[in-house]
């Protein structure tokens, strides 16, 4: 298996993990050897959708001595410029050098609702904040004692629904890119048209782009993340297979099969969000193809 | 009340680099007590931009720029003027600002930064709020501000979290990123977006030492001027 650098620009797999509330790593440690070999990597998400749980930096080092490279996810929401330099250059002194730039949910969407959010940079600046450290340098102008080389990614929503909401998506990723975003990953797809558009609207950015799967478990999700995760759109006639089918697992895999097939040549890369079934992704990769 | 002070000329005139007639608006509210929005203030910042070549259409001063009917009325007369210019610039608070290309069919930029309430809460009839950041981004947000409109406070962009133009935080808010699309769109300015902003300098958000044990500024009358 390729390690992440070397596997963009060809065709880069990685998928999530998501760390469990408490320090129990006995499960976060058994995914990785799952996973080890069959994806390029796994990115390590940071308290998703602002609900409290095991630190992203020390799951993704778990997951780097157990055999599978790490993404390590970071949003704005938690952290102020100094504690995300200072975790930044504490992930490459752990030998995480891959880096994911996220805004962060607002922080009353979560389980600490009362929580102050941050947000002193915005994803854009973490991508610039990067960039600075590569360079040897902190925010401040000041010399760094050993240099960091982060490959720094960012993310990028194809189904934004209002014109304004595409446009200002796109701008945005032109701003990632000029500051050394290196890949994007999406939000999840489930249209191959609203895709396609998508991919020839961002010709011009030459930065591999990796399309966001997420297996469906059953009918009443997919009506879940329709009516709720902005930006993502599962048409009828999936939620119709899910609810048709007997064995649901398995219809929800063959579909994310069937998709990632569909938009291999759209693109530069899968990344599947399995969203804590992370067990079935190697299943999901063979039935596409893949591995 | 609303402190505010010049941004610095540099700063001004890169704005208005590709601007070369402009008009001047000031506000004699908390503006001018601050010394920045009366009629003498707005005089000399005609007298520097002329300095550096620029054509000023017109100026005048509304008794507090955080009512539009009062902009509206006060520049009813003097039409031709603002549309003559490339842009009108704003001596005032942030709401001053957002109030201004909220109510004038053309691009309104910030000349001020308003760096503090002083301590003393003022009282304004509108939607647009200013948290007094001390670095004025309204040139860049076609007059609405992302620091009280984005939930985040984000600089470059929205955050991609909102769903049919509203914010992920509640759908009863606008996402503020998609009103300011809408707005340079209109106003043909979406090259705009295209600009980084660079992170915030918060230390500019502290009251300024001289401020906190001072005096309370006064409200002075000043004889109409202008045109």
């Amino acid at each position: 298996m390729m390690s992440f650098q070397e596997s963009l620009g060809k065709y880069t797999i990685t998928c999530e993990v998501g760390p469990l509330k408490g320090c129990d790593t006995a499960e976060v440690i058994e995914v990785a050897q799952i996973l080890s070999g069959k994806v390029n990597a796994a990115n390590v998400t940071d308290q998703q959708s602002s609900v409290l749980r095991l630190g992203p930096l020390a799951t993704s080092h778990l997951l780097q001595e157990n055999g599978l490279e790490a993404v390590l996810q970071m949003t704005n929401r938690d952290r102020n410029r100094i504690a995300i330099q200072s975790d930044l250059l504490s992930a490459a002194a752990l030998g995480i050098n891959n880096v994911l730039s996220l805004t962060g949910d607002y922080q009353s969407l979560g389980d600490h609702p009362h929580a102050r959010g941050v947000f002193d940079l915005d994803s854009v600046q973490f991508l610039a904040t990067v960039k600075t450290l590569n360079e040897g340098k902190d925010l401040s102008g000041l010399d760094l004692h050993g240099v960091p080389n982060f490959c720094a990614g960012a993310v990028v929503n194809p189904g934004a629904d209002t014109e304004a909401a595409y446009e200002l998506q796109i701008i945005k990723m032109e701003k990632k890119a000029e500051l050394g975003a290196k890949f994007f990953q999406t939000q999840a797809v489930y249209d191959f048209a609203v895709f396609e558009k998508f991919m020839k609207r961002i010709s011009h950015i030459n930065v591999p782009v990796l399309v966001g799967i997420i297996p469906l478990k059953n009918a009443g999700m997919a009506k879940y993340m329709n009516k709720f995760v902005s930006g993502v759109f599962v048409p009828e006639h999936y939620i119709e297979r899910m609810a048709k089918a007997e064995k649901k697992e398995q219809e929800g895999i063959k579909i994310a099969a069937e998709l990632i097939k569909g938009l291999k040549d759209m693109c530069q890369g899968v990344h599947v969000m399995a969203i804590g079934w992370e067990k079935v992704v190697p299943e999901i990769l063979a039935e596409s193809g893949l591995v | 009340m609303l402190l505010s002070e010049f941004k610095q000329m540099e700063e001004i005139l890169e704005y208005l680099k590709n601007d070369n007639r402009v008009f001047l608006l000031g506000c004699k509210g908390c503006a001018e007590a601050s010394g920045t929005g009366g009629i003498a203030d707005v005089e000399g910042m005609k007298v520097k931009l002329e300095a550096e070549g620029k054509e000023v259409t017109g100026f005048t001063t509304v008794d507090f720029l955080c009512q539009k009917a009062l902009v509206k009325s006060r520049l009813a007369p003097l039409t031709s003027q603002v549309m003559e210019a490339d842009s009108v610039l704003v001596a005032s608070c942030g709401i001053g600002v957002q109030a201004s290309a909220n109510s004038i069919n053309k691009y309104c930029r910030p000349l001020c930064n308003t760096i503090s309430l002083g301590d003393q809460r003022g009282k304004w009839v509108s939607f647009e709020r200013c948290r007094e950041c001390g670095d004025c981004v309204l040139d860049y947000t076609g007059g609405i501000c992302p620091i009280t409109k984005c939930s985040k406070s984000l600089l470059n962009g929205a955050c991609g979290g909102g769903s049919k133009g509203k914010c992920e935080v509640t759908s009863e808010m606008d996402c503020g990123w998609e009103l300011i699309y809408d707005r340079l769109k209109g106003l043909n300015q979406l090259d705009k977006l295209k600009v980084y902003i660079p992170p915030k300098d918060y230390a500019k958000f502290h009251v300024p030492d001289k401020l906190i044990n001072s005096t309370l500024y006064d409200i002075e009358f000043t004889e109409e001027g202008g045109v």
